[in-house]
């Protein structure tokens, strides 16, 4: 199943990333997890959070170019080789990963965030070789722990 | 030296009459051969007959850079093209370049008022001269190589952009004489002081233009490279670089008046300034056979002055340039409307029509970065898609502008939006 992705393009300049940070708090919005990728120019700030639309219409509010993608979150075990077999899964159909990181979990299991070339082939694919992945309410609440 | 004496000491009554003479002749001419100031002449009720003298100038029409735009690209020639040699080209506002041509005598005049330039800075035939102004449709480069050769020096036609090679050349040659943009010279003085061979060049003489520059700058160009630095104007639409050029009294720069009538007026009013009084340039060419314009208005601001110059010339001189009464910005000697920006953005149709020019002056380089507006409908969250769009957008100003561009993306809604006349522009160039 497809989960929406919160990507903000952020300007290298002062106190941009915090004021991003400051809008989901005053909203109560809660990043499960993240990534930050930087150019020389600017950066690019992909979160999960508990509200991706909510967090879409604030940020927006705030004047920030926010937008929804799509990713998937494919569950695998904490071992060696684990990535490589799911990556392998992929690279064989052909299909290529535009970014990926992890989606924070404390347990024994953790899940890659990926955004693929193909997402629906990409969700087939894992299915047929006896992938999980994370629904989007189980992406969005993982690691809440507010009181909401 | 003084090149022509016969013309460029003239008495001032010697001038007048001829200039009267002349621009009798060109508006004849100009009024049966080009259908656009027929056109003019008409709707204000002129015939040619009507054009007796220098007294009669202020009765033409105006010529705007948007006319010859309108007449894309040689609707006011007033030759058949069998007569044209050249063209030349140079910024519009918009889209479109503004198209200038040359019958075999344009070039020869051109030549002529090159030399002029030249000896009077006292360039000849014992000389070697770097141009390195950019060839081609830019007038700089072969504008200074034809006047050059006419003088008999020897011309090393080096163009722009490769400064090693210069130094290189300037070296080995033992070049005794550069014309190139000030900013340029300057770069090159540092360029020479760091690899410390200042004391191995035998420039003596620099010929800057193609963009405004202050006395002091004159002051530092010739300190650092111990030569004597001068001043040349000029514009594609009118000739090209020798329309004027500045003597050794360095009190402004001597106006050849036996092709060009300088007119300075008030450009909000247009009624003409007081000699010694600042407001924009305007040339009526009265030799030009290809491409004679009355009255163009330069959107240069300057004050023009009749008196005798101590160094025998009696020309009227205009004084150094006091900026423009139009956003046009002179990036590397290429003349740079935001409008143009505007317009490639648009036509690209990826992008928002938020942008602005930050203009700065690195180690006497001059860079033109343009900030863009990162809008939703074409923001992408993957990197390589946004970096690709940048690379996209720089190629596409570059193409129309004809500069090398640095675009930068940010955030929506961070370019002020101004109440009015947005302001798209950020000149960090301090002219010393």
């Amino acid at each position: 199943m497809l989960i929406k992705q919160l990507s903000v393009f952020i300007e290298n300049k002062e106190g941009r990333l915090e004021g991003v940070t400051q809008v989901l708090m005053e909203h109560n919005i809660n990043i499960a997890s993240f990534s930050l990728a930087d150019t020389a120019e600017y950066g690019m700030l992909r979160m999960i959070v508990s509200d991706p639309d909510e967090g879409k219409r604030v940020l927006k509010e705030e004047g920030f170019s926010a937008k929804l993608t799509d990713v998937i979150a494919v569950k695998i075990p904490q071992k060696p080789g684990t990535l490589h077999e799911v990556l392998k899964v992929l690279f064989d159909a052909a299909l290529s990963v535009e970014y990926m990181y992890t989606l924070a979990t404390a347990g024994r299991d953790t899940s890659i965030i990926m955004k693929v070339s193909d997402l629906e082939k990409a969700l087939e694919l894992l299915k047929e070789n006896g992938y999980a992945v994370c629904t989007a309410k189980e992406a969005y609440e993982i690691n809440n722990n507010s009181n909401k | 030296m003084i090149w022509n004496e016969t013309k460029e000491c003239m008495s001032r009554d010697e001038i007048h009459n001829m200039q009267g003479a002349r621009l009798k002749k060109t508006v004849s001419r100009v009024y049966h051969n080009v259908e656009f100031y027929r056109k003019k002449m008409q709707q204000l009720g002129l015939e040619p007959s009507d054009i007796k003298g220098m007294e009669d100038l202020h009765k033409l029409p105006f010529t705007t850079k948007e006319d010859l735009r309108d007449n894309y690209p040689f609707g006011l020639f007033a030759v058949p093209q069998s007569e044209v040699i050249r063209v030349h080209a140079s910024s519009g506002t918009t889209g479109k370049a503004t198209v200038v041509g040359y019958t075999r005598r344009d070039i020869e005049i051109w030549q002529e008022c090159v030399t002029r330039v030249l000896a009077m800075a006292g360039i000849g035939a014992n000389d070697k001269i770097q141009v390195a102004y950019g060839y081609g449709l830019f007038t700089g480069g072969l504008g200074l190589h034809y006047g050059a050769e006419n003088l008999g020096a020897t011309v090393i036609p080096m163009s722009t952009g490769n400064t090693q090679r210069l130094i290189t050349m300037m070296e080995d040659f033992e070049a005794t004489a550069i014309a190139c943009t000030p900013s340029y010279l300057l770069h090159i003085a540092e360029t020479l002081e760091e690899a410390g061979k200042t004391d191995k060049i035998k420039l003596k003489v620099a010929i800057c233009g193609a963009e405004p520059w202050t006395e002091n700058m004159r002051k530092e160009i010739e300190a650092k490279l111990n030569l004597k630095a001068y001043d040349i104007y000029g514009l594609s639409e009118i000739l090209g670089p020798g329309v004027a050029a500045d003597c050794d009294a360095h009190m402004g720069l001597h106006v050849y008046e036996d092709h060009f009538i300088p007119e300075v007026i008030n450009p909000d009013t247009l009624a003409p300034c007081k000699e010694g009084e600042v407001g924009e340039l305007v040339f009526t060419t009265i030799t030009k056979e290809a491409l004679p314009l009355f009255r163009y208005r330069t959107k240069d601001l300057t004050s023009i002055t009749y008196e005798p110059c101590e160094c025998g010339r009696t020309l009227a001189r205009i004084s150094r340039f006091k900026g423009r009464s139009d956003d046009m910005l002179i990036i590397r000697g290429v003349n740079v409307f935001p409008s143009q920006v505007e317009a490639a953005l648009l036509e690209m149709g990826e992008t928002s029509p938020h942008y602005i020019l930050i203009v700065d002056r690195i180690n006497n380089l001059d860079v033109l970065e343009i900030q863009v507006e990162v809008e939703e409908v074409f923001f992408s969250d993957e990197i390589r898609k946004l970096e690709s769009l940048t690379k996209k957008i720089a190629h596409v100003l570059q193409t129309a502008l004809g500069l090398a561009v640095k675009v930068t993306l940010v955030e929506p809604k961070t370019i002020a939006r101004s109440e009015g006349k947005a302001k798209r522009v950020i000149d960090k160039r301090k002219l010393i």
